[in-house]
């Protein structure tokens, strides 16, 4: 179970929490649209959506390489 | 809508996870249910995570604070790409223990500890019951809303059997005793229950989208008319961002840390990802999935928050916002759905939760004391497997109503949310001695112990404590003045801290004490050696996964006996089948022995353990099995496992020390091969020297004799021949002494007891032979030697080599005009005592020892060199140690010298 992949991982994991931890969450906390939407509202959840497709990127490539 | 077809839709709906349950059990009956291994069916499964809270009350939060509520599903979120260790090694570690509960897992961490899993099942139950009790409640008012599109929709008064809530909640627990007790099953798998878990959680998911795109594209053009529209409104505007909804960033910091330890410590997120987990490679799948699916259910409930806001506003209490919104529109089928949805999110909350609480209650706080009072697992008793799935039953049915109870008296003043979070913080206080644990080996069970009384007392005060005081069950003075009006003490500003809100406050305080208390009281307490290994086998489980657990506390058991207890708990066939799955992973037979090995009595203990929970399962084997002292070779042996850097570092520093005596052995070899190197250098100088001067005077003496032979006078010629014959006597002398001390030295001269002599003779005619001498140089000499036979055995020729020696050397160093040597011998005790003394100049006490060493003589400058060649002593004192005895000077500058020779006398029977 160890291998290069838990280091990445914790990185991973903390960069995530630095993102929607004060104080760079306040960047984006503000009542302003992005567009139609609101700005926090986008923000939250594309780096949400980042953060996810990256883990399964990491977790499939483990997948490949290992057979 | 009439309440029949609400109940009638709840009722279909139990009937197909009744249905789904029933079928995939009989799959996995008879082994073909692959749903299990299915990492997707574990990740849904995970989502029991999103309850009821989440189906009404995010958007409820949504509605007053804006996007707060995401913080309980981003600590997840975050924590999620850490559960490929972290998660993973939980699950190798409870497969490998049989662990089947968090309250298991902790007790079993800290040395198998009753005390603790009684502990973490009491705070579970503190925290859980409230729990499922905010769950029924949402079930009763969505029926309710349905029924009678009437607020308030919550009634406390009304009787127990008149309620809607009590007949869910007997449904609810009918089929979690159905499906959560079905079977003893030591690694506490339940196929159905999962299944049906994992189809409820798309049921919601599918139900809340369904609202929500209706929302977004039947009352609104698209989400960008809806959040357009609401930013018109500046009281639907400000929540678009934290700042603007009034959510403080150390709220928001302490709900994401809250959420991210909630969802591997909740009870129930522990069984589904721990215990129901059949292979650790299912994490995998889930570190992105189970992320994915929170952030799907997440994603539409600003907007229907929004959206309820601008339409309703406060028509309607902001939680049912996503089951009236529907309502509002009159859309019948759809409120239905909504319905079912919020149901599936509360039914599959209800049903893992009270299944996993009712394995901790049994296991923990019943059986424990069934064992102790002897009402289970004796002779007399009836056997313990259906008493076992009974106790769990009961356990069940006892927490749901319990559940409801609390609903009816206080829980229904609160809202989804805040109950939540109560108990969050609750199950918290299980991070520091669950998580310390698995990677910090110091941890001790009385650290654990003191940490979580801490903690938990902390939350019981500034939380439920507080809660009851609200609810009018006690003064409101102890919430506003503090108790006895101490305001330190207010529950909601511990120690006057100000400025954050009563969850974060609780759990701010609570997880900081519990931390310390922790981390404290675990350096200064000593792990008992069970505690020890347990503690190795938690934090380096990978090498024990593959390998065999070793054993510390040795214990002895008959294996009829052990045979017997586990009968009182199992199956007979299923004690039979554990037994023989010893036999066969061991590939020994186990009828041969009577005795049952360490080994055996922990397999058996740790197949007990998935049924019965590790604490009770000690106390059973315990019966039976006693438990041997520990020798010092097992302890020094547990010492070494845990302390490895000790012990490198005590044979680093074992080496450095050998290294340290061997250099000071060198060092003193080095040194003595020195002394011993001068030495040989000096006797070489010494004896060449000496053998020069008699060669000088000889070769002179011959020359002269060679050119004036005619001229000389006789008396001459006579004096210089008598000279060349004492120098070649001197020579041959030196010659022999030296191949004497060869002789003596390499060890080939003779010493060997032969006959025996008697030494007085030998002294008397030695005396006798040198007394001419002594008349020559008118030195008075006296002997005094007894008339008895004095015998010693020996080497006779070198004895008479030592009194001559000891005789020519008093000779030489007697006084020069008045000499006087004597000579005595007498028998003391078993020693001849010969003694030479003569009235020289003495030997000055420093010299004492030196003088019979190898060409020492005294040199003083005012007498010039004395005469021989500084062998004799040396030689004598070597011929008296080789004969066994002694020798040694006595004198003093001035006073004379009196040498003294003392020979073992020859055993006779005289």
């Amino acid at each position: 179970m160890s291998n290069s992949l838990t280091p990445r991982l914790l990185l991973l994991s903390a960069i995530a929490l630095l993102l929607f931890e004060y104080p760079l969450l306040s960047l984006a906390d503000k009542n302003a649209l992005l567009g139609e939407l609101p700005l926090l509202y986008v923000y939250s959840f594309s780096v949400w959506l980042l953060l996810i497709v990256l883990t399964a990127l990491l977790i499939r490539r483990k997948k490949d390489r290992i057979p | 809508m009439s309440l029949g077809v609400v109940l009638l839709c709840a009722l279909l709906y139990v009937g197909i996870l009744f249905a789904t349950a029933w079928r995939v059990d009989a799959l996995a009956k008879q082994g073909k249910s692959r749903l299990m291994r299915n990492p997707y069916v574990y990740s849904l499964s995970l989502a029991v995570y999103c309850t009821a809270w989440t189906y009404y009350g995010s958007v409820g939060r949504a509605s007053a604070s804006g996007l707060s509520f995401l913080a309980i599903y981003l600590g997840p979120a975050i924590i999620a790409p850490l559960w490929y260790f972290l998660l993973r090694k939980m699950i190798v570690i409870s497969k490998n223990q049989r662990i089947n509960s968090i309250a298991d897992f902790i007790s079993a961490r800290y040395g198998k500890s009753g005390h603790l899993a009684t502990l973490v099942t009491i705070i579970a139950l503190f925290g859980v019951i409230p729990y499922i009790s905010i769950q029924l409640k949402a079930v009763s008012f969505s029926i309710d809303v349905l029924t009678e599109h009437q607020y308030p929709y919550f009634k406390p008064d009304a009787p127990l059997l008149a309620d809607a809530t009590f007949w869910v909640m007997l449904a609810m627990a009918v089929f979690t005793m159905l499906f959560g007790a079905r079977k003893l099953d030591p690694n506490e798998r339940h196929e159905g229950l999962i299944a049906a878990v994992a189809f409820e959680s798309l049921v919601k998911l599918i139900a809340f989208w369904v609202v929500g795109l209706f929302v977004i594209y039947g009352l609104y053009n698209g989400l960008g008319d809806l959040f357009t529209q609401a930013a018109a409104n500046p009281e639907t505007a400000r929540l678009f961002s934290l700042s603007g909804a009034g959510v403080s960033p150390t709220s928001w910091t302490m709900y994401m840390l809250l959420s991210a330890l909630a969802i591997m410590l909740l009870p129930r997120q522990f069984h589904v990802a721990v215990v129901e987990n059949t292979h650790p490679r299912q994490v995998n799948t889930a570190m992105w999935l189970f992320p994915l699916y929170l952030l799907l259910i997440n994603f539409l409930v600003l907007p229907i928050a929004l959206a309820g806001k601008m339409i309703l506003g406060s028509s309607a209490p902001s939680d049912t916002y996503v089951l009236t919104l529907p309502i509002h529109e009159h859309l019948h089928i759809l409120s239905l759905i909504v319905f079912i949805g919020g149901f599936s999110a509360a039914t599959s909350m209800v049903i893992v939760s009270s299944t996993a609480i009712s394995i901790m209650v049994s296991n923990h706080l019943v059986l424990p004391m069934l064992i102790r009072l002897k009402l289970i697992g004796q002779e007399t008793t009836p056997r313990g497997a259906s008493t076992l799935l009974d106790v769990r039953r009961v356990s069940i049915l006892g927490v749901l109503m319990l559940a409801l109870l609390f609903l009816k008296s206080i829980g229904g003043s609160y809202d989804l949310v805040s109950v939540g979070l109560i108990s969050f913080t609750a199950v918290a206080q299980f991070a520091p001695s669950a998580l310390f644990g698995m990677y910090w080996r110091r941890g001790t069970r009385k650290g654990a112990i003191a940490g979580l009384w801490i903690g938990f007392l902390i939350w019981a005060y500034c939380l439920p404590a507080a809660a009851i005081a609200e609810a009018g069950f006690l003064s409101q003075s102890f919430i506003t003045d503090g108790p006895w009006g101490i305001s330190s003490l207010r529950p909601y500003h511990l120690f006057g801290m100000e400025g954050m809100d009563n969850i974060s406050h609780a759990a701010f305080w609570s997880l900081l004490l519990n931390t310390g208390a922790f981390l404290i009281v675990s350096l200064y307490t000593q792990p008992s050696a069970l505690e020890l290994t347990q503690a190795n086998i938690f934090v380096n489980i990978h090498r024990y996964v593959a390998g065999e657990e070793y054993d510390v506390v040795k214990r002895a058991a008959k294996i009829s006996d052990l045979h017997r207890v586990m009968g009182r708990f199992l199956d007979p066939s299923h004690v039979s089948a554990i037994f023989s799955n010893f036999e066969k992973e061991n590939k020994i037979k186990l009828d041969q022995q009577k005795n049952a090995e360490p080994e055996l009595i922990n397999y058996a203990e740790t197949q007990l353990a998935g049924i019965i929970g590790a604490s009770s399962a000690r106390l059973a084997i315990g019966s039976v099995a006693k438990e041997e002292n520990i020798t010092l070779e097992e302890v020094m042996q547990v010492l070494e496992q845990t302390r490895e850097v000790l012990r490198y570092s005590k044979a680093l520093e074992q080496k450095s020390s050998e290294l340290e005596t061997t250099t000071r052995q060198l060092i003193a070899a080095n040194e003595q091969l020195k002394a011993l190197d001068r030495l040989k250098a000096d006797f070489i100088t010494t004896v060449t020297h000496e053998l020069r001067t008699p060669v000088t005077s000889i070769k002179a003496l011959s020359k002269i004799l060679l050119d004036y032979r005619a001229e000389l006078p006789e008396e001459k010629l006579q004096s210089y021949l008598n000279i060349l014959v004492s120098e070649s006597e001197r020579i041959s002398r030196l010659i022999n002494q030296v191949l004497d001390i060869e002789k003596i030295e390499s060890g080939t001269d003779e010493y060997l007891p032969t006959e025996p002599f008697s030494l007085d003779e030998i002294v008397r005619t030695t005396a006798g032979g040198m007394a001419q001498l002594f008349r020559e140089r008118s030195i008075e000499f006296t002997s005094n030697i007894p008339e008895e036979t004095l015998e010693v055995a020996g080497n006779r020729d070198r004895i008479v080599q030592v009194v001559v020696n000891l005789l020519s050397n008093a000779l030489k160093f007697c006084d020069a005009r008045e000499g006087r040597v004597s000579l005595s011998l007498q028998k003391a005790g078993s020693e001849a005592v010969l003694r030479v003394a003569d009235n020289g100049k003495g030997i000055p006490p420093e010299q004492h020892v030196h003088i019979f060493d190898k060409f020492t003589q005294l040199n003083s400058k005012t007498e010039g060199k004395p005469q021989g060649t500084g062998l004799g002593l040396y030689i004598t004192r070597k011929i008296v140690e080789h004969h066994g005895g002694s020798i040694k000077v006595m004198s003093a500058v001035g006073a004379g010298a009196t040498f003294e020779v003392r020979l073992p006398i020859y055993p006779s029977n005289t």
